[in-house]
């Protein structure tokens, strides 16, 4: 088959284009730790806001803990349209471990100008860590349409100096 | 000798351009929401409850709608042209329209009715009224009907012409059909098993996670499906239309046979931030969505040495200067030709969504509909327009209302959607700012938002005034008296080197079919095995609008 000479170089470059791409997006995901949500339990939307039944069925006040100096968990239940809770408040420097799920429909969690964001699914647990070193207000804004009162769905992270 | 399937046609586009026209003067109005200019309270009168039921009839009617049917029109027309062969059972393609129409018509009552703004992408929990979903799957079920169609048409040609290649515009629509049919089963067995009993009420629960991971599987090839007609057109047609020949036939055919080895293999890469999908498989369809750049990259050079063979016979010369010896003043020809541009920058973005890490940055921001408005708004929407500025004369016998208002068109296209994309992506990128959202509504919205809606909302306004200009010459062109003098023909572009004879396996099905399934397999397999073995049927449905 005919290939003019021009377009075969082209396309050679193109090949060693891409497979450099791809090598550089590896390495850099892992040499920065980037993080994406995977599998790590399962629940029962229906159940999981129920007292006892789960992290996300205790009173509001005690799904943020401090399990170490600097270090924090947060089990945030997203339902339509709040996260609960929504307002977290740690020390600079602190890292913090979330674990959300949703007791209805489908939501976003983004915590803008940071590189938090995940889908939030009924049935699922979204976590990840991530460590704030920067003093501020954070919104956690939800991404994923989940019914009219959508864009009133966010929550704050309040990371004090 | 063509007279049915051109009949079909007709309809076919018709139905599809009034969907857009629908579908798409709504765009403008989320635009001017975002800058705080809300005119759904003034809409409420008419029926229009909120934004989001707006932004489902947006996505459902432009997105869906308007592709499918031009698509299937488009292929009606240029199979049997290009096989020199009417539809052998028309019956078929009849069958497939109003398939199609009636699935549109049970889809759009509970739409408009308010009964299903789950936007276009009806993630469960969130349950539509039944006939809603109903009608999305008899709308594909028509448009594999029409399928049908055309693989009898081309069985019977292959009987006539044995040992003959299969023209490239035949081949390249079948393979289209083709790549849709098994692409459209993730999304049939998401509706049928899963989504319809559990809006009828006879199961109580759905797995959301695994819902997502079928309607990713048909999510993703849908864009292809949207994109190859353009390119069949870009390939065969718009070389023709500039003077040119194409530059090299076989690569053009190995394009269509990777497209169809690849398009649905890649899925999980709109899956990144999923919590239940193991990172393995984001890694192989991250993989796999990067080798997708090798036809694209071919596709680029071809064309454009394609239409260089033009430009240089029109009395171009110089390494660049021949581009201003093209037929701007051709609507049609202007119209693809800013599209292709305007698709450079939507497969750059494409790059960057399927870019493992990246994604995090833009997953259901502003970004995404930045980069899709380039891709199915432009590249395919724009495309399909300098396609009707010769389709929609041919069909009607009656000359193209104004060529000068066409190339209006295109041009108020391009800059709109040059300023709305480039404010969307970046809002997107730098400020988060979150897609699918009633900004103007919103607490959390920020004053630095500002300037960069605003130049959104202004490009949406020149796309809304450049929407109006294809529809005023449309109509302008069906409505008047005037016949054609000279008749127009389909263009095909002839073949730059045509001596030298295509290679057999790419004009064979087997080996491509066999190689498209196996990498089905080996993507997907262990994904849905992994989550159909886990499956838990425990949500219940949410109708919160
Ligand atoms: C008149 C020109 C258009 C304008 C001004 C426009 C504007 C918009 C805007 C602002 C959004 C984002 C809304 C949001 O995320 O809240 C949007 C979404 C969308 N548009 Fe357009 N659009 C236009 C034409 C088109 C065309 C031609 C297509 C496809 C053929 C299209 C397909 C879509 C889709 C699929 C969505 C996504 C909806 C979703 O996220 O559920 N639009 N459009
Ligand atoms: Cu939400
Ligand atoms: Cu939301």
């Amino acid at each position: 088959m005919h290939i003019d000479t021009r377009e075969r170089n082209y396309i050679v470059l193109s090949v060693l284009l891409m497979l450099i791409f791809a090598t550089a997006l590896m390495v850099s995901a892992f040499a920065y730790g980037i993080q994406v949500p995977v599998p790590y339990e399962r629940v029962d939307p229906r159940t999981v806001a129920t007292p006892g039944a789960s992290p996300w069925g205790n009173p509001v006040e005690e799904r943020v803990r401090e399990l170490a100096p600097n270090k924090y968990e947060a089990y945030i239940l997203a339902q339509a349209w709040v996260f609960l809770p929504n307002k977290i408040t740690i020390p600079k420097g602190s890292s913090l471990t979330l674990y959300v799920t949703s007791k209805d429909v489908q939501h976003g969690f983004n915590i803008q100008g940071t590189n938090i964001n995940m889908m939030i699914l009924p049935g699922q647990v979204s976590t990840l860590t991530a460590t704030f070193d920067k003093p501020g207000t954070y919104n956690i804004v939800c991404n994923e349409y989940c019914g009219v009162g959508h864009q009133t769905m966010y929550a704050t992270i309040e990371v004090q100096p | 000798m063509y007279k049915t399937s051109d009949k079909l046609t007709a309809w076919y586009i018709g139905i599809g351009m009034a969907a857009l026209f629908v579908g798409g003067s709504l765009g403008p109005l989320q635009k001017l929401e975002h800058v705080g200019i809300n005119l759904y309270t003034a809409l409420n009168s008419i029926g229009l409850a909120s934004y989001y039921q707006g932004l489902t009839i947006h996505a459902v009617l432009n997105a869906l709608v308007w592709t499918t049917f031009f698509i299937v029109g488009f292929f009606t027309f240029i199979i049997p042209r290009s096989l020199e062969k009417p539809l052998t059972m028309p019956k078929l393609n009849g069958l497939s329209l109003i398939l199609m129409v009636v699935g549109l018509v049970m889809a759009a009552i509970p739409i408009l009715m308010n009964l299903a703004t789950v936007l276009f992408t009806f993630y469960p929990p969130l349950k539509a009224n039944p006939f809603f979903y109903i009608g999305l799957v008899l709308v594909v079920v028509g448009s594999w009907v029409a399928g049908y169609g055309f693989y009898a048409t081309y069985l019977s040609w292959r009987k006539e012409h044995k040992g003959e290649q299969t023209p490239l515009i035949a081949l390249g629509s079948i393979i289209t059909m083709v790549m849709w049919q098994i692409a459209t089963i993730g999304v049939a067995i998401e509706l049928l098993v899963f989504v319809i009993p559990w809006s009828f009420g006879l199961v109580a629960g759905t797995d959301p996670q695994l819902n997502r991971t079928f309607f990713w599987f048909t999510g993703h090839p849908l864009v292809y499906f949207w994109l190859l007609p353009a390119y069949i057109s870009w390939y065969c047609m718009v070389p023709k239309q500039a003077g040119g020949k194409l530059f090299s036939e076989p690569l053009a055919r190995l394009v269509f046979w990777l497209f169809l080895a690849l398009s649905v293999p890649v899925g999980l890469h709109h899956q990144f931030v999923d919590p239940g999908v193991p990172q393995g498989w984001k890694i192989v369809h991250f993989v796999l969505t990067f080798s997708l750049f090798i036809p694209s990259m071919i596709t680029a050079f071809t064309v454009v040495a394609s239409l260089e063979i033009g430009g240089r016979a029109r009395g171009g010369t110089g390494l660049l200067n021949w581009v201003r010896y093209l037929p701007w003043g051709d609507p049609s020809y202007a119209a693809q030709n800013l599209a292709m541009i305007l698709f450079v920058f939507g497969g750059i973005g494409g790059l960057t969504n399927a870019s493992y890490n990246m994604n995090l940055a833009i997953h259901n921001t502003m970004w995404v509909p930045g980069h899709f408005h380039l891709t199915v708004g432009s590249a395919v929407t724009l495309t399909f327009f300098g396609i009707a500025y010769w389709l929609v004369p041919m069909l009607a016998n009656k000359p193209l209302w104004s060529a000068k208002m066409g190339v209006w068109q295109a041009w108020t296209w391009f800059v709109g959607m040059l300023l709305m994309s480039n404010a969307l992506h970046i809002i997107g990128l730098n400020l988060s700012v979150p897609r699918r959202t009633m900004l103007g509504a919103a607490p959390y919205a920020a004053t630095d938002w500002q300037p960069m809606l605003i130049e959104a909302a202004i490009g949406g306004t020149i796309l809304g005034i450049s929407g109006l200009l294809f529809y005023i010459n449309m109509m302008g062109t069906v409505l008047q008296k005037k016949r054609l003098e000279t008749p127009i023909e389909m263009p095909v572009a002839e073949v730059y080197h045509a001596e030298e004879p295509v290679p057999n396996w790419l004009d064979a099905w087997r080996p491509w079919i066999v190689v498209t399934v196996l990498l089905i397999v080996v993507a997907y397999g262990p994904v849905l095995v992994n989550l159909l073995s886990n499956m838990q049927l425990t949500s219940p449905g949410f109708k919160l609008w």
